[in-house]
């Protein structure tokens, strides 16, 4: 038997080139594969936020560069009546808003969960409000909300007989509140009625079937099986709502631009006016700043209503 | 008369301001008797390959934007400069001036409103020259036009204003006539007394009180300037909480409740079209609701008979009114300035400039003395009051330098909040002209 021994060049051939052997190696693969995404991330999510952080410590206006002034911004704000405002009407809008679409939102997915005619057709339609552009149904609301031409006070004055005048929906600070939210529930009522209908729907049959045969209510039913098998998906879906609700912009502004009396600004309305239309660039993102906290809030909210699967399955919390 | 305005035809015409367009090319047609001096022009030697962009807020009127683009259209024949010019929203037109001015790219001119050359000071180019000439040419500029045009305690031009338009008030003659007033009065406590009878007739007043930019600082500003108010001193201090404007914010609190319901939330086209379905019989307005009433056979008998009337003076010596007004700027990232020069020039020549004038019916009035005699003024005696819109010697700052905090404070509604707080009840005028002031203060703290 003999033995042949290869030749140094082709040896040579055969070995990986460096470029492959870079990219045979485990954490630079890693590395290349995330890049892509991190470049993403950091271009449009980390920079803008970034930005908007860094300019809410600086005194910028719109037309000249602006120095680190620290928490001056923050300072003066806690000295604004009408920031004090608008995280008062931002709470009472986001917490009776979301509410209010809750409510409405689990009794409809309640609803069209069950089995009637043109169910397809119905389920289409509850989306109707979640699709109509935003700045579109504001409009229409500002038309129903018209002190002069009011479709609600054309019923109740000149067909129904029950009013002598018009309702004067945004004259004045609360009924303006109330009627901005009234818009925001009806427009968020088809996002919280589909997810929950969704939620709904991965429910076990047999769960029910079970139940039933123990002699359970409906509403025993509905509080030992839907609401803690719907838990998971009402804490993700109320974090989604309260963040939208928190953050509305939309609606406000093209209702009452945060009028009458400044009464109607949400943090977001007043930090584009302040920054944006008065140009106080610095100060407009120390507002938004000021949101992340109670979106911080929010986002824990979900955390631990998800972290309380195992107690909804009846075992102990870890 | 008609009386039977349906809902929708009230609708309909609070936003039928485009009706002007009917009315600006017959103005057109009349020969014209405007002067021209004969001063020589600035040498202003277009750059080889010159090509413009240019932005300005969208027409009111039809006619404003076909004459103005007839206009650059013959720019580009006679000079071979291309001439491209987009039309924006009037909301719009600032956060894109501002872009520009930060990015230092983009138009190389832009049409702003008022204040506008005053924010961006640093980024534009001067302008003396071609004001100073056209100054000469058509009989100088109007006092609105050098407060808007010049650098503060300045001889520099740095914005050419291209027109301004008014808010005076506009009323029903047989209304008032019925209650037994041929005329709004001039004093305080005879406007609240005609309100107050209007108010008992079942036909009130109205202005606007919401965050309407152009309505509700109108009124406002009227208010405070009327009882000797105002935001600055000569100085640019502010002085905002003075007795002058308690009493002004007492004087709104007795008058409000004479207004019609809502005026709290009332944005810049509400009370077009209250006035139009003849709910209220007094607002005050720009010429642009006269004409789409005229201009609408359903309305046309309230066009005939309202009237229009200067702001009244109150303790004023004049008419307490600023216009708004257009203002163009060159800005220094421009690569053809002279080609930008020259085209704002050409456009304020009368052969360019008259047709423009008289296309816009009333809405824009002139800058420059000379075009008071062009047509547009001696065709309907109820636009002629608008003829000297830029005769004014108040505007917004009165009476302080223009600044970017000026624009600032009119752009956040201070004075209009500051007048509804006190109205609705919210404050008391103490606590309201102490809140403004602390707001204004901000804005202006780095102005001096």
């Amino acid at each position: 038997m003999s033995v042949t021994t290869l030749s140094s060049p082709v040896l040579a051939q055969r070995q990986p080139n460096w470029l492959v052997r870079l990219f045979d190696y485990k954490p630079f693969l890693i590395v290349m594969c995330l890049a892509p995404a991190i470049g993403l991330l950091s271009v449009f999510l980390t920079y803008p936020l970034g930005l908007g952080i860094w300019l809410a410590f600086t005194d910028t206006t719109i037309g000249r560069r602006g120095v680190f002034v620290g928490l001056e911004n923050f300072q003066y704000l806690l000295t604004d009546p009408l920031w004090w405002n608008a995280v008062f009407y931002s709470v009472v809008y986001t917490g009776i808003a979301t509410f209010g679409k809750f409510a409405l939102g689990f009794w409809l997915a309640l609803l069209l969960n069950n089995h009637f005619p043109f169910k397809s057709i119905l389920r289409a339609i509850i989306l109707l409000p979640w699709i109509v552009p935003t700045v579109l149904s504001a409009l229409a609301f500002w038309w129903i909300y018209d002190p002069q031409f009011s479709i609600i006070s054309y019923l109740l004055v000149d067909v129904l007989h029950w009013r002598s005048g018009n309702v004067d929906f945004l004259g004045s600070p609360w009924p303006a509140r109330f009627s901005l939210i009234a818009a925001n529930i009806w427009r968020g009522i088809p996002f919280v009625a589909i997810s929950l209908l969704a939620g709904l729907q991965t429910i076990s049959p047999s769960l029910y079937e079970a139940a039933m045969l123990d002699g359970a209510s409906a509403w025993q039913r509905f509080r030992y099986i839907t609401f803690p098998m719907m838990m998971p998906i009402l804490a993700i879906v109320m974090t989604f709502s309260i963040i939208f609700t928190f953050t509305d912009f939309q609606l406000v502004y093209a209702i009452t631009r945060g009028g009458p009396v400044n009464s109607t600004h949400l943090l977001a309305t007043l930090a584009f006016q302040r920054g944006i239309a008065g140009g106080e660039l610095g100060e407009g993102a120390a507002i938004a700043v000021s949101m992340i906290p109670f979106l911080i809030f929010a986002t824990l909210f979900s955390y631990f209503g998800l972290a309380r699967r195992k107690w909804q399955q009846g075992e102990a919390n870890d | 008369m008609r009386n039977d305005i349906t809902r929708r035809d009230a609708l309909a015409l609070g936003l039928s301001a485009a009706t002007l367009a009917a009315t600006g090319a017959a103005a057109q047609t009349t020969s014209s008797t405007i002067k021209a001096a004969d001063v020589a022009a600035p040498k202003l030697a277009i750059e080889k390959g010159a090509s413009l962009r240019m932005l300005r807020p969208v027409r009111f009127v039809q006619a404003d934007e076909d004459v103005f683009r007839a206009n650059a259209a013959k720019f580009t024949k006679e000079t071979g400069v291309e001439v491209k010019v987009d039309f924006v929203g009037w909301e719009d037109i600032n956060q894109q001036t501002a872009v520009t001015s930060n990015s230092g790219a983009g138009p190389d001119i832009i049409i702003g409103f008022s204040d506008a050359p005053h924010i961006y000071v640093d980024k534009l180019i001067e302008l003396t020259d071609v004001a100073d000439y056209v100054g000469k040419r058509y009989g100088g500029w109007l006092p609105l036009a050098q407060r808007y045009g010049k650098k503060n305690k300045s001889d520099a031009w740095i914005g050419l204003p291209f027109g301004a338009t008014a808010g005076p008030l506009i009323y029903r003659k047989s209304i008032l006539q019925s209650v037994g007033f041929d005329k709004v009065p001039e004093d305080h406590a005879g406007i609240l007394d005609l309100c107050q009878k209007l108010h008992k007739a079942g036909k009130p007043a109205g202005f606007a009180l919401g965050n309407a930019k152009g309505d509700g600082n109108g009124f406002a500003n009227w208010a405070l300037w009327s009882h000797n108010a105002s935001l600055l001193d000569e100085e640019g201090n502010v002085v905002i909480n003075s007795k002058e404007t308690i009493a002004a914010l007492n004087w709104v609190k007795q008058i409000y409740p004479t207004f019609i319901a809502g005026t709290p939330s009332w944005n810049d086209v509400s009370n077009n079209r209250a006035y139009s379905s003849q709910e209220i019989s007094l607002t005050a307005n720009g010429v642009s609701l006269y004409f789409s009433l005229k201009n609408d056979p359903a309305t046309k008998a309230i066009a005939e008979d309202s009237e229009h009337q200067l702001l009244p003076k109150g303790l004023a010596k004049v008419s307490p009114m600023a216009g708004l007004t257009l203002n163009a700027m060159v800005f220094k990232h421009s690569q053809y300035p002279n080609a930008a020069k020259a085209f704002l020039q050409y456009m304020l020549e009368k052969d360019q400039y008259e047709p423009w004038l008289n296309a816009n019916s009333g809405y824009w009035s002139q800058p420059l003395a000379a075009y008071a005699e062009a047509a547009v003024w001696s065709q309907d005696p109820k636009v002629k009051l608008f003829k000297d819109t830029m005769n004014s010697t108040y505007y917004d700052g009165y009476k302080g330098p223009i600044s970017t905090a000026t624009g600032a404070v009119s752009a956040d509604y201070v004075l209009i909040q500051m007048c509804a707080s006190v109205a609705t009840g919210a404050a008391t005028p103490e606590a309201a002209a102490a809140e403004a002031e602390q707001r204004c203060k901000r804005y202006f703290r780095r102005q001096r």
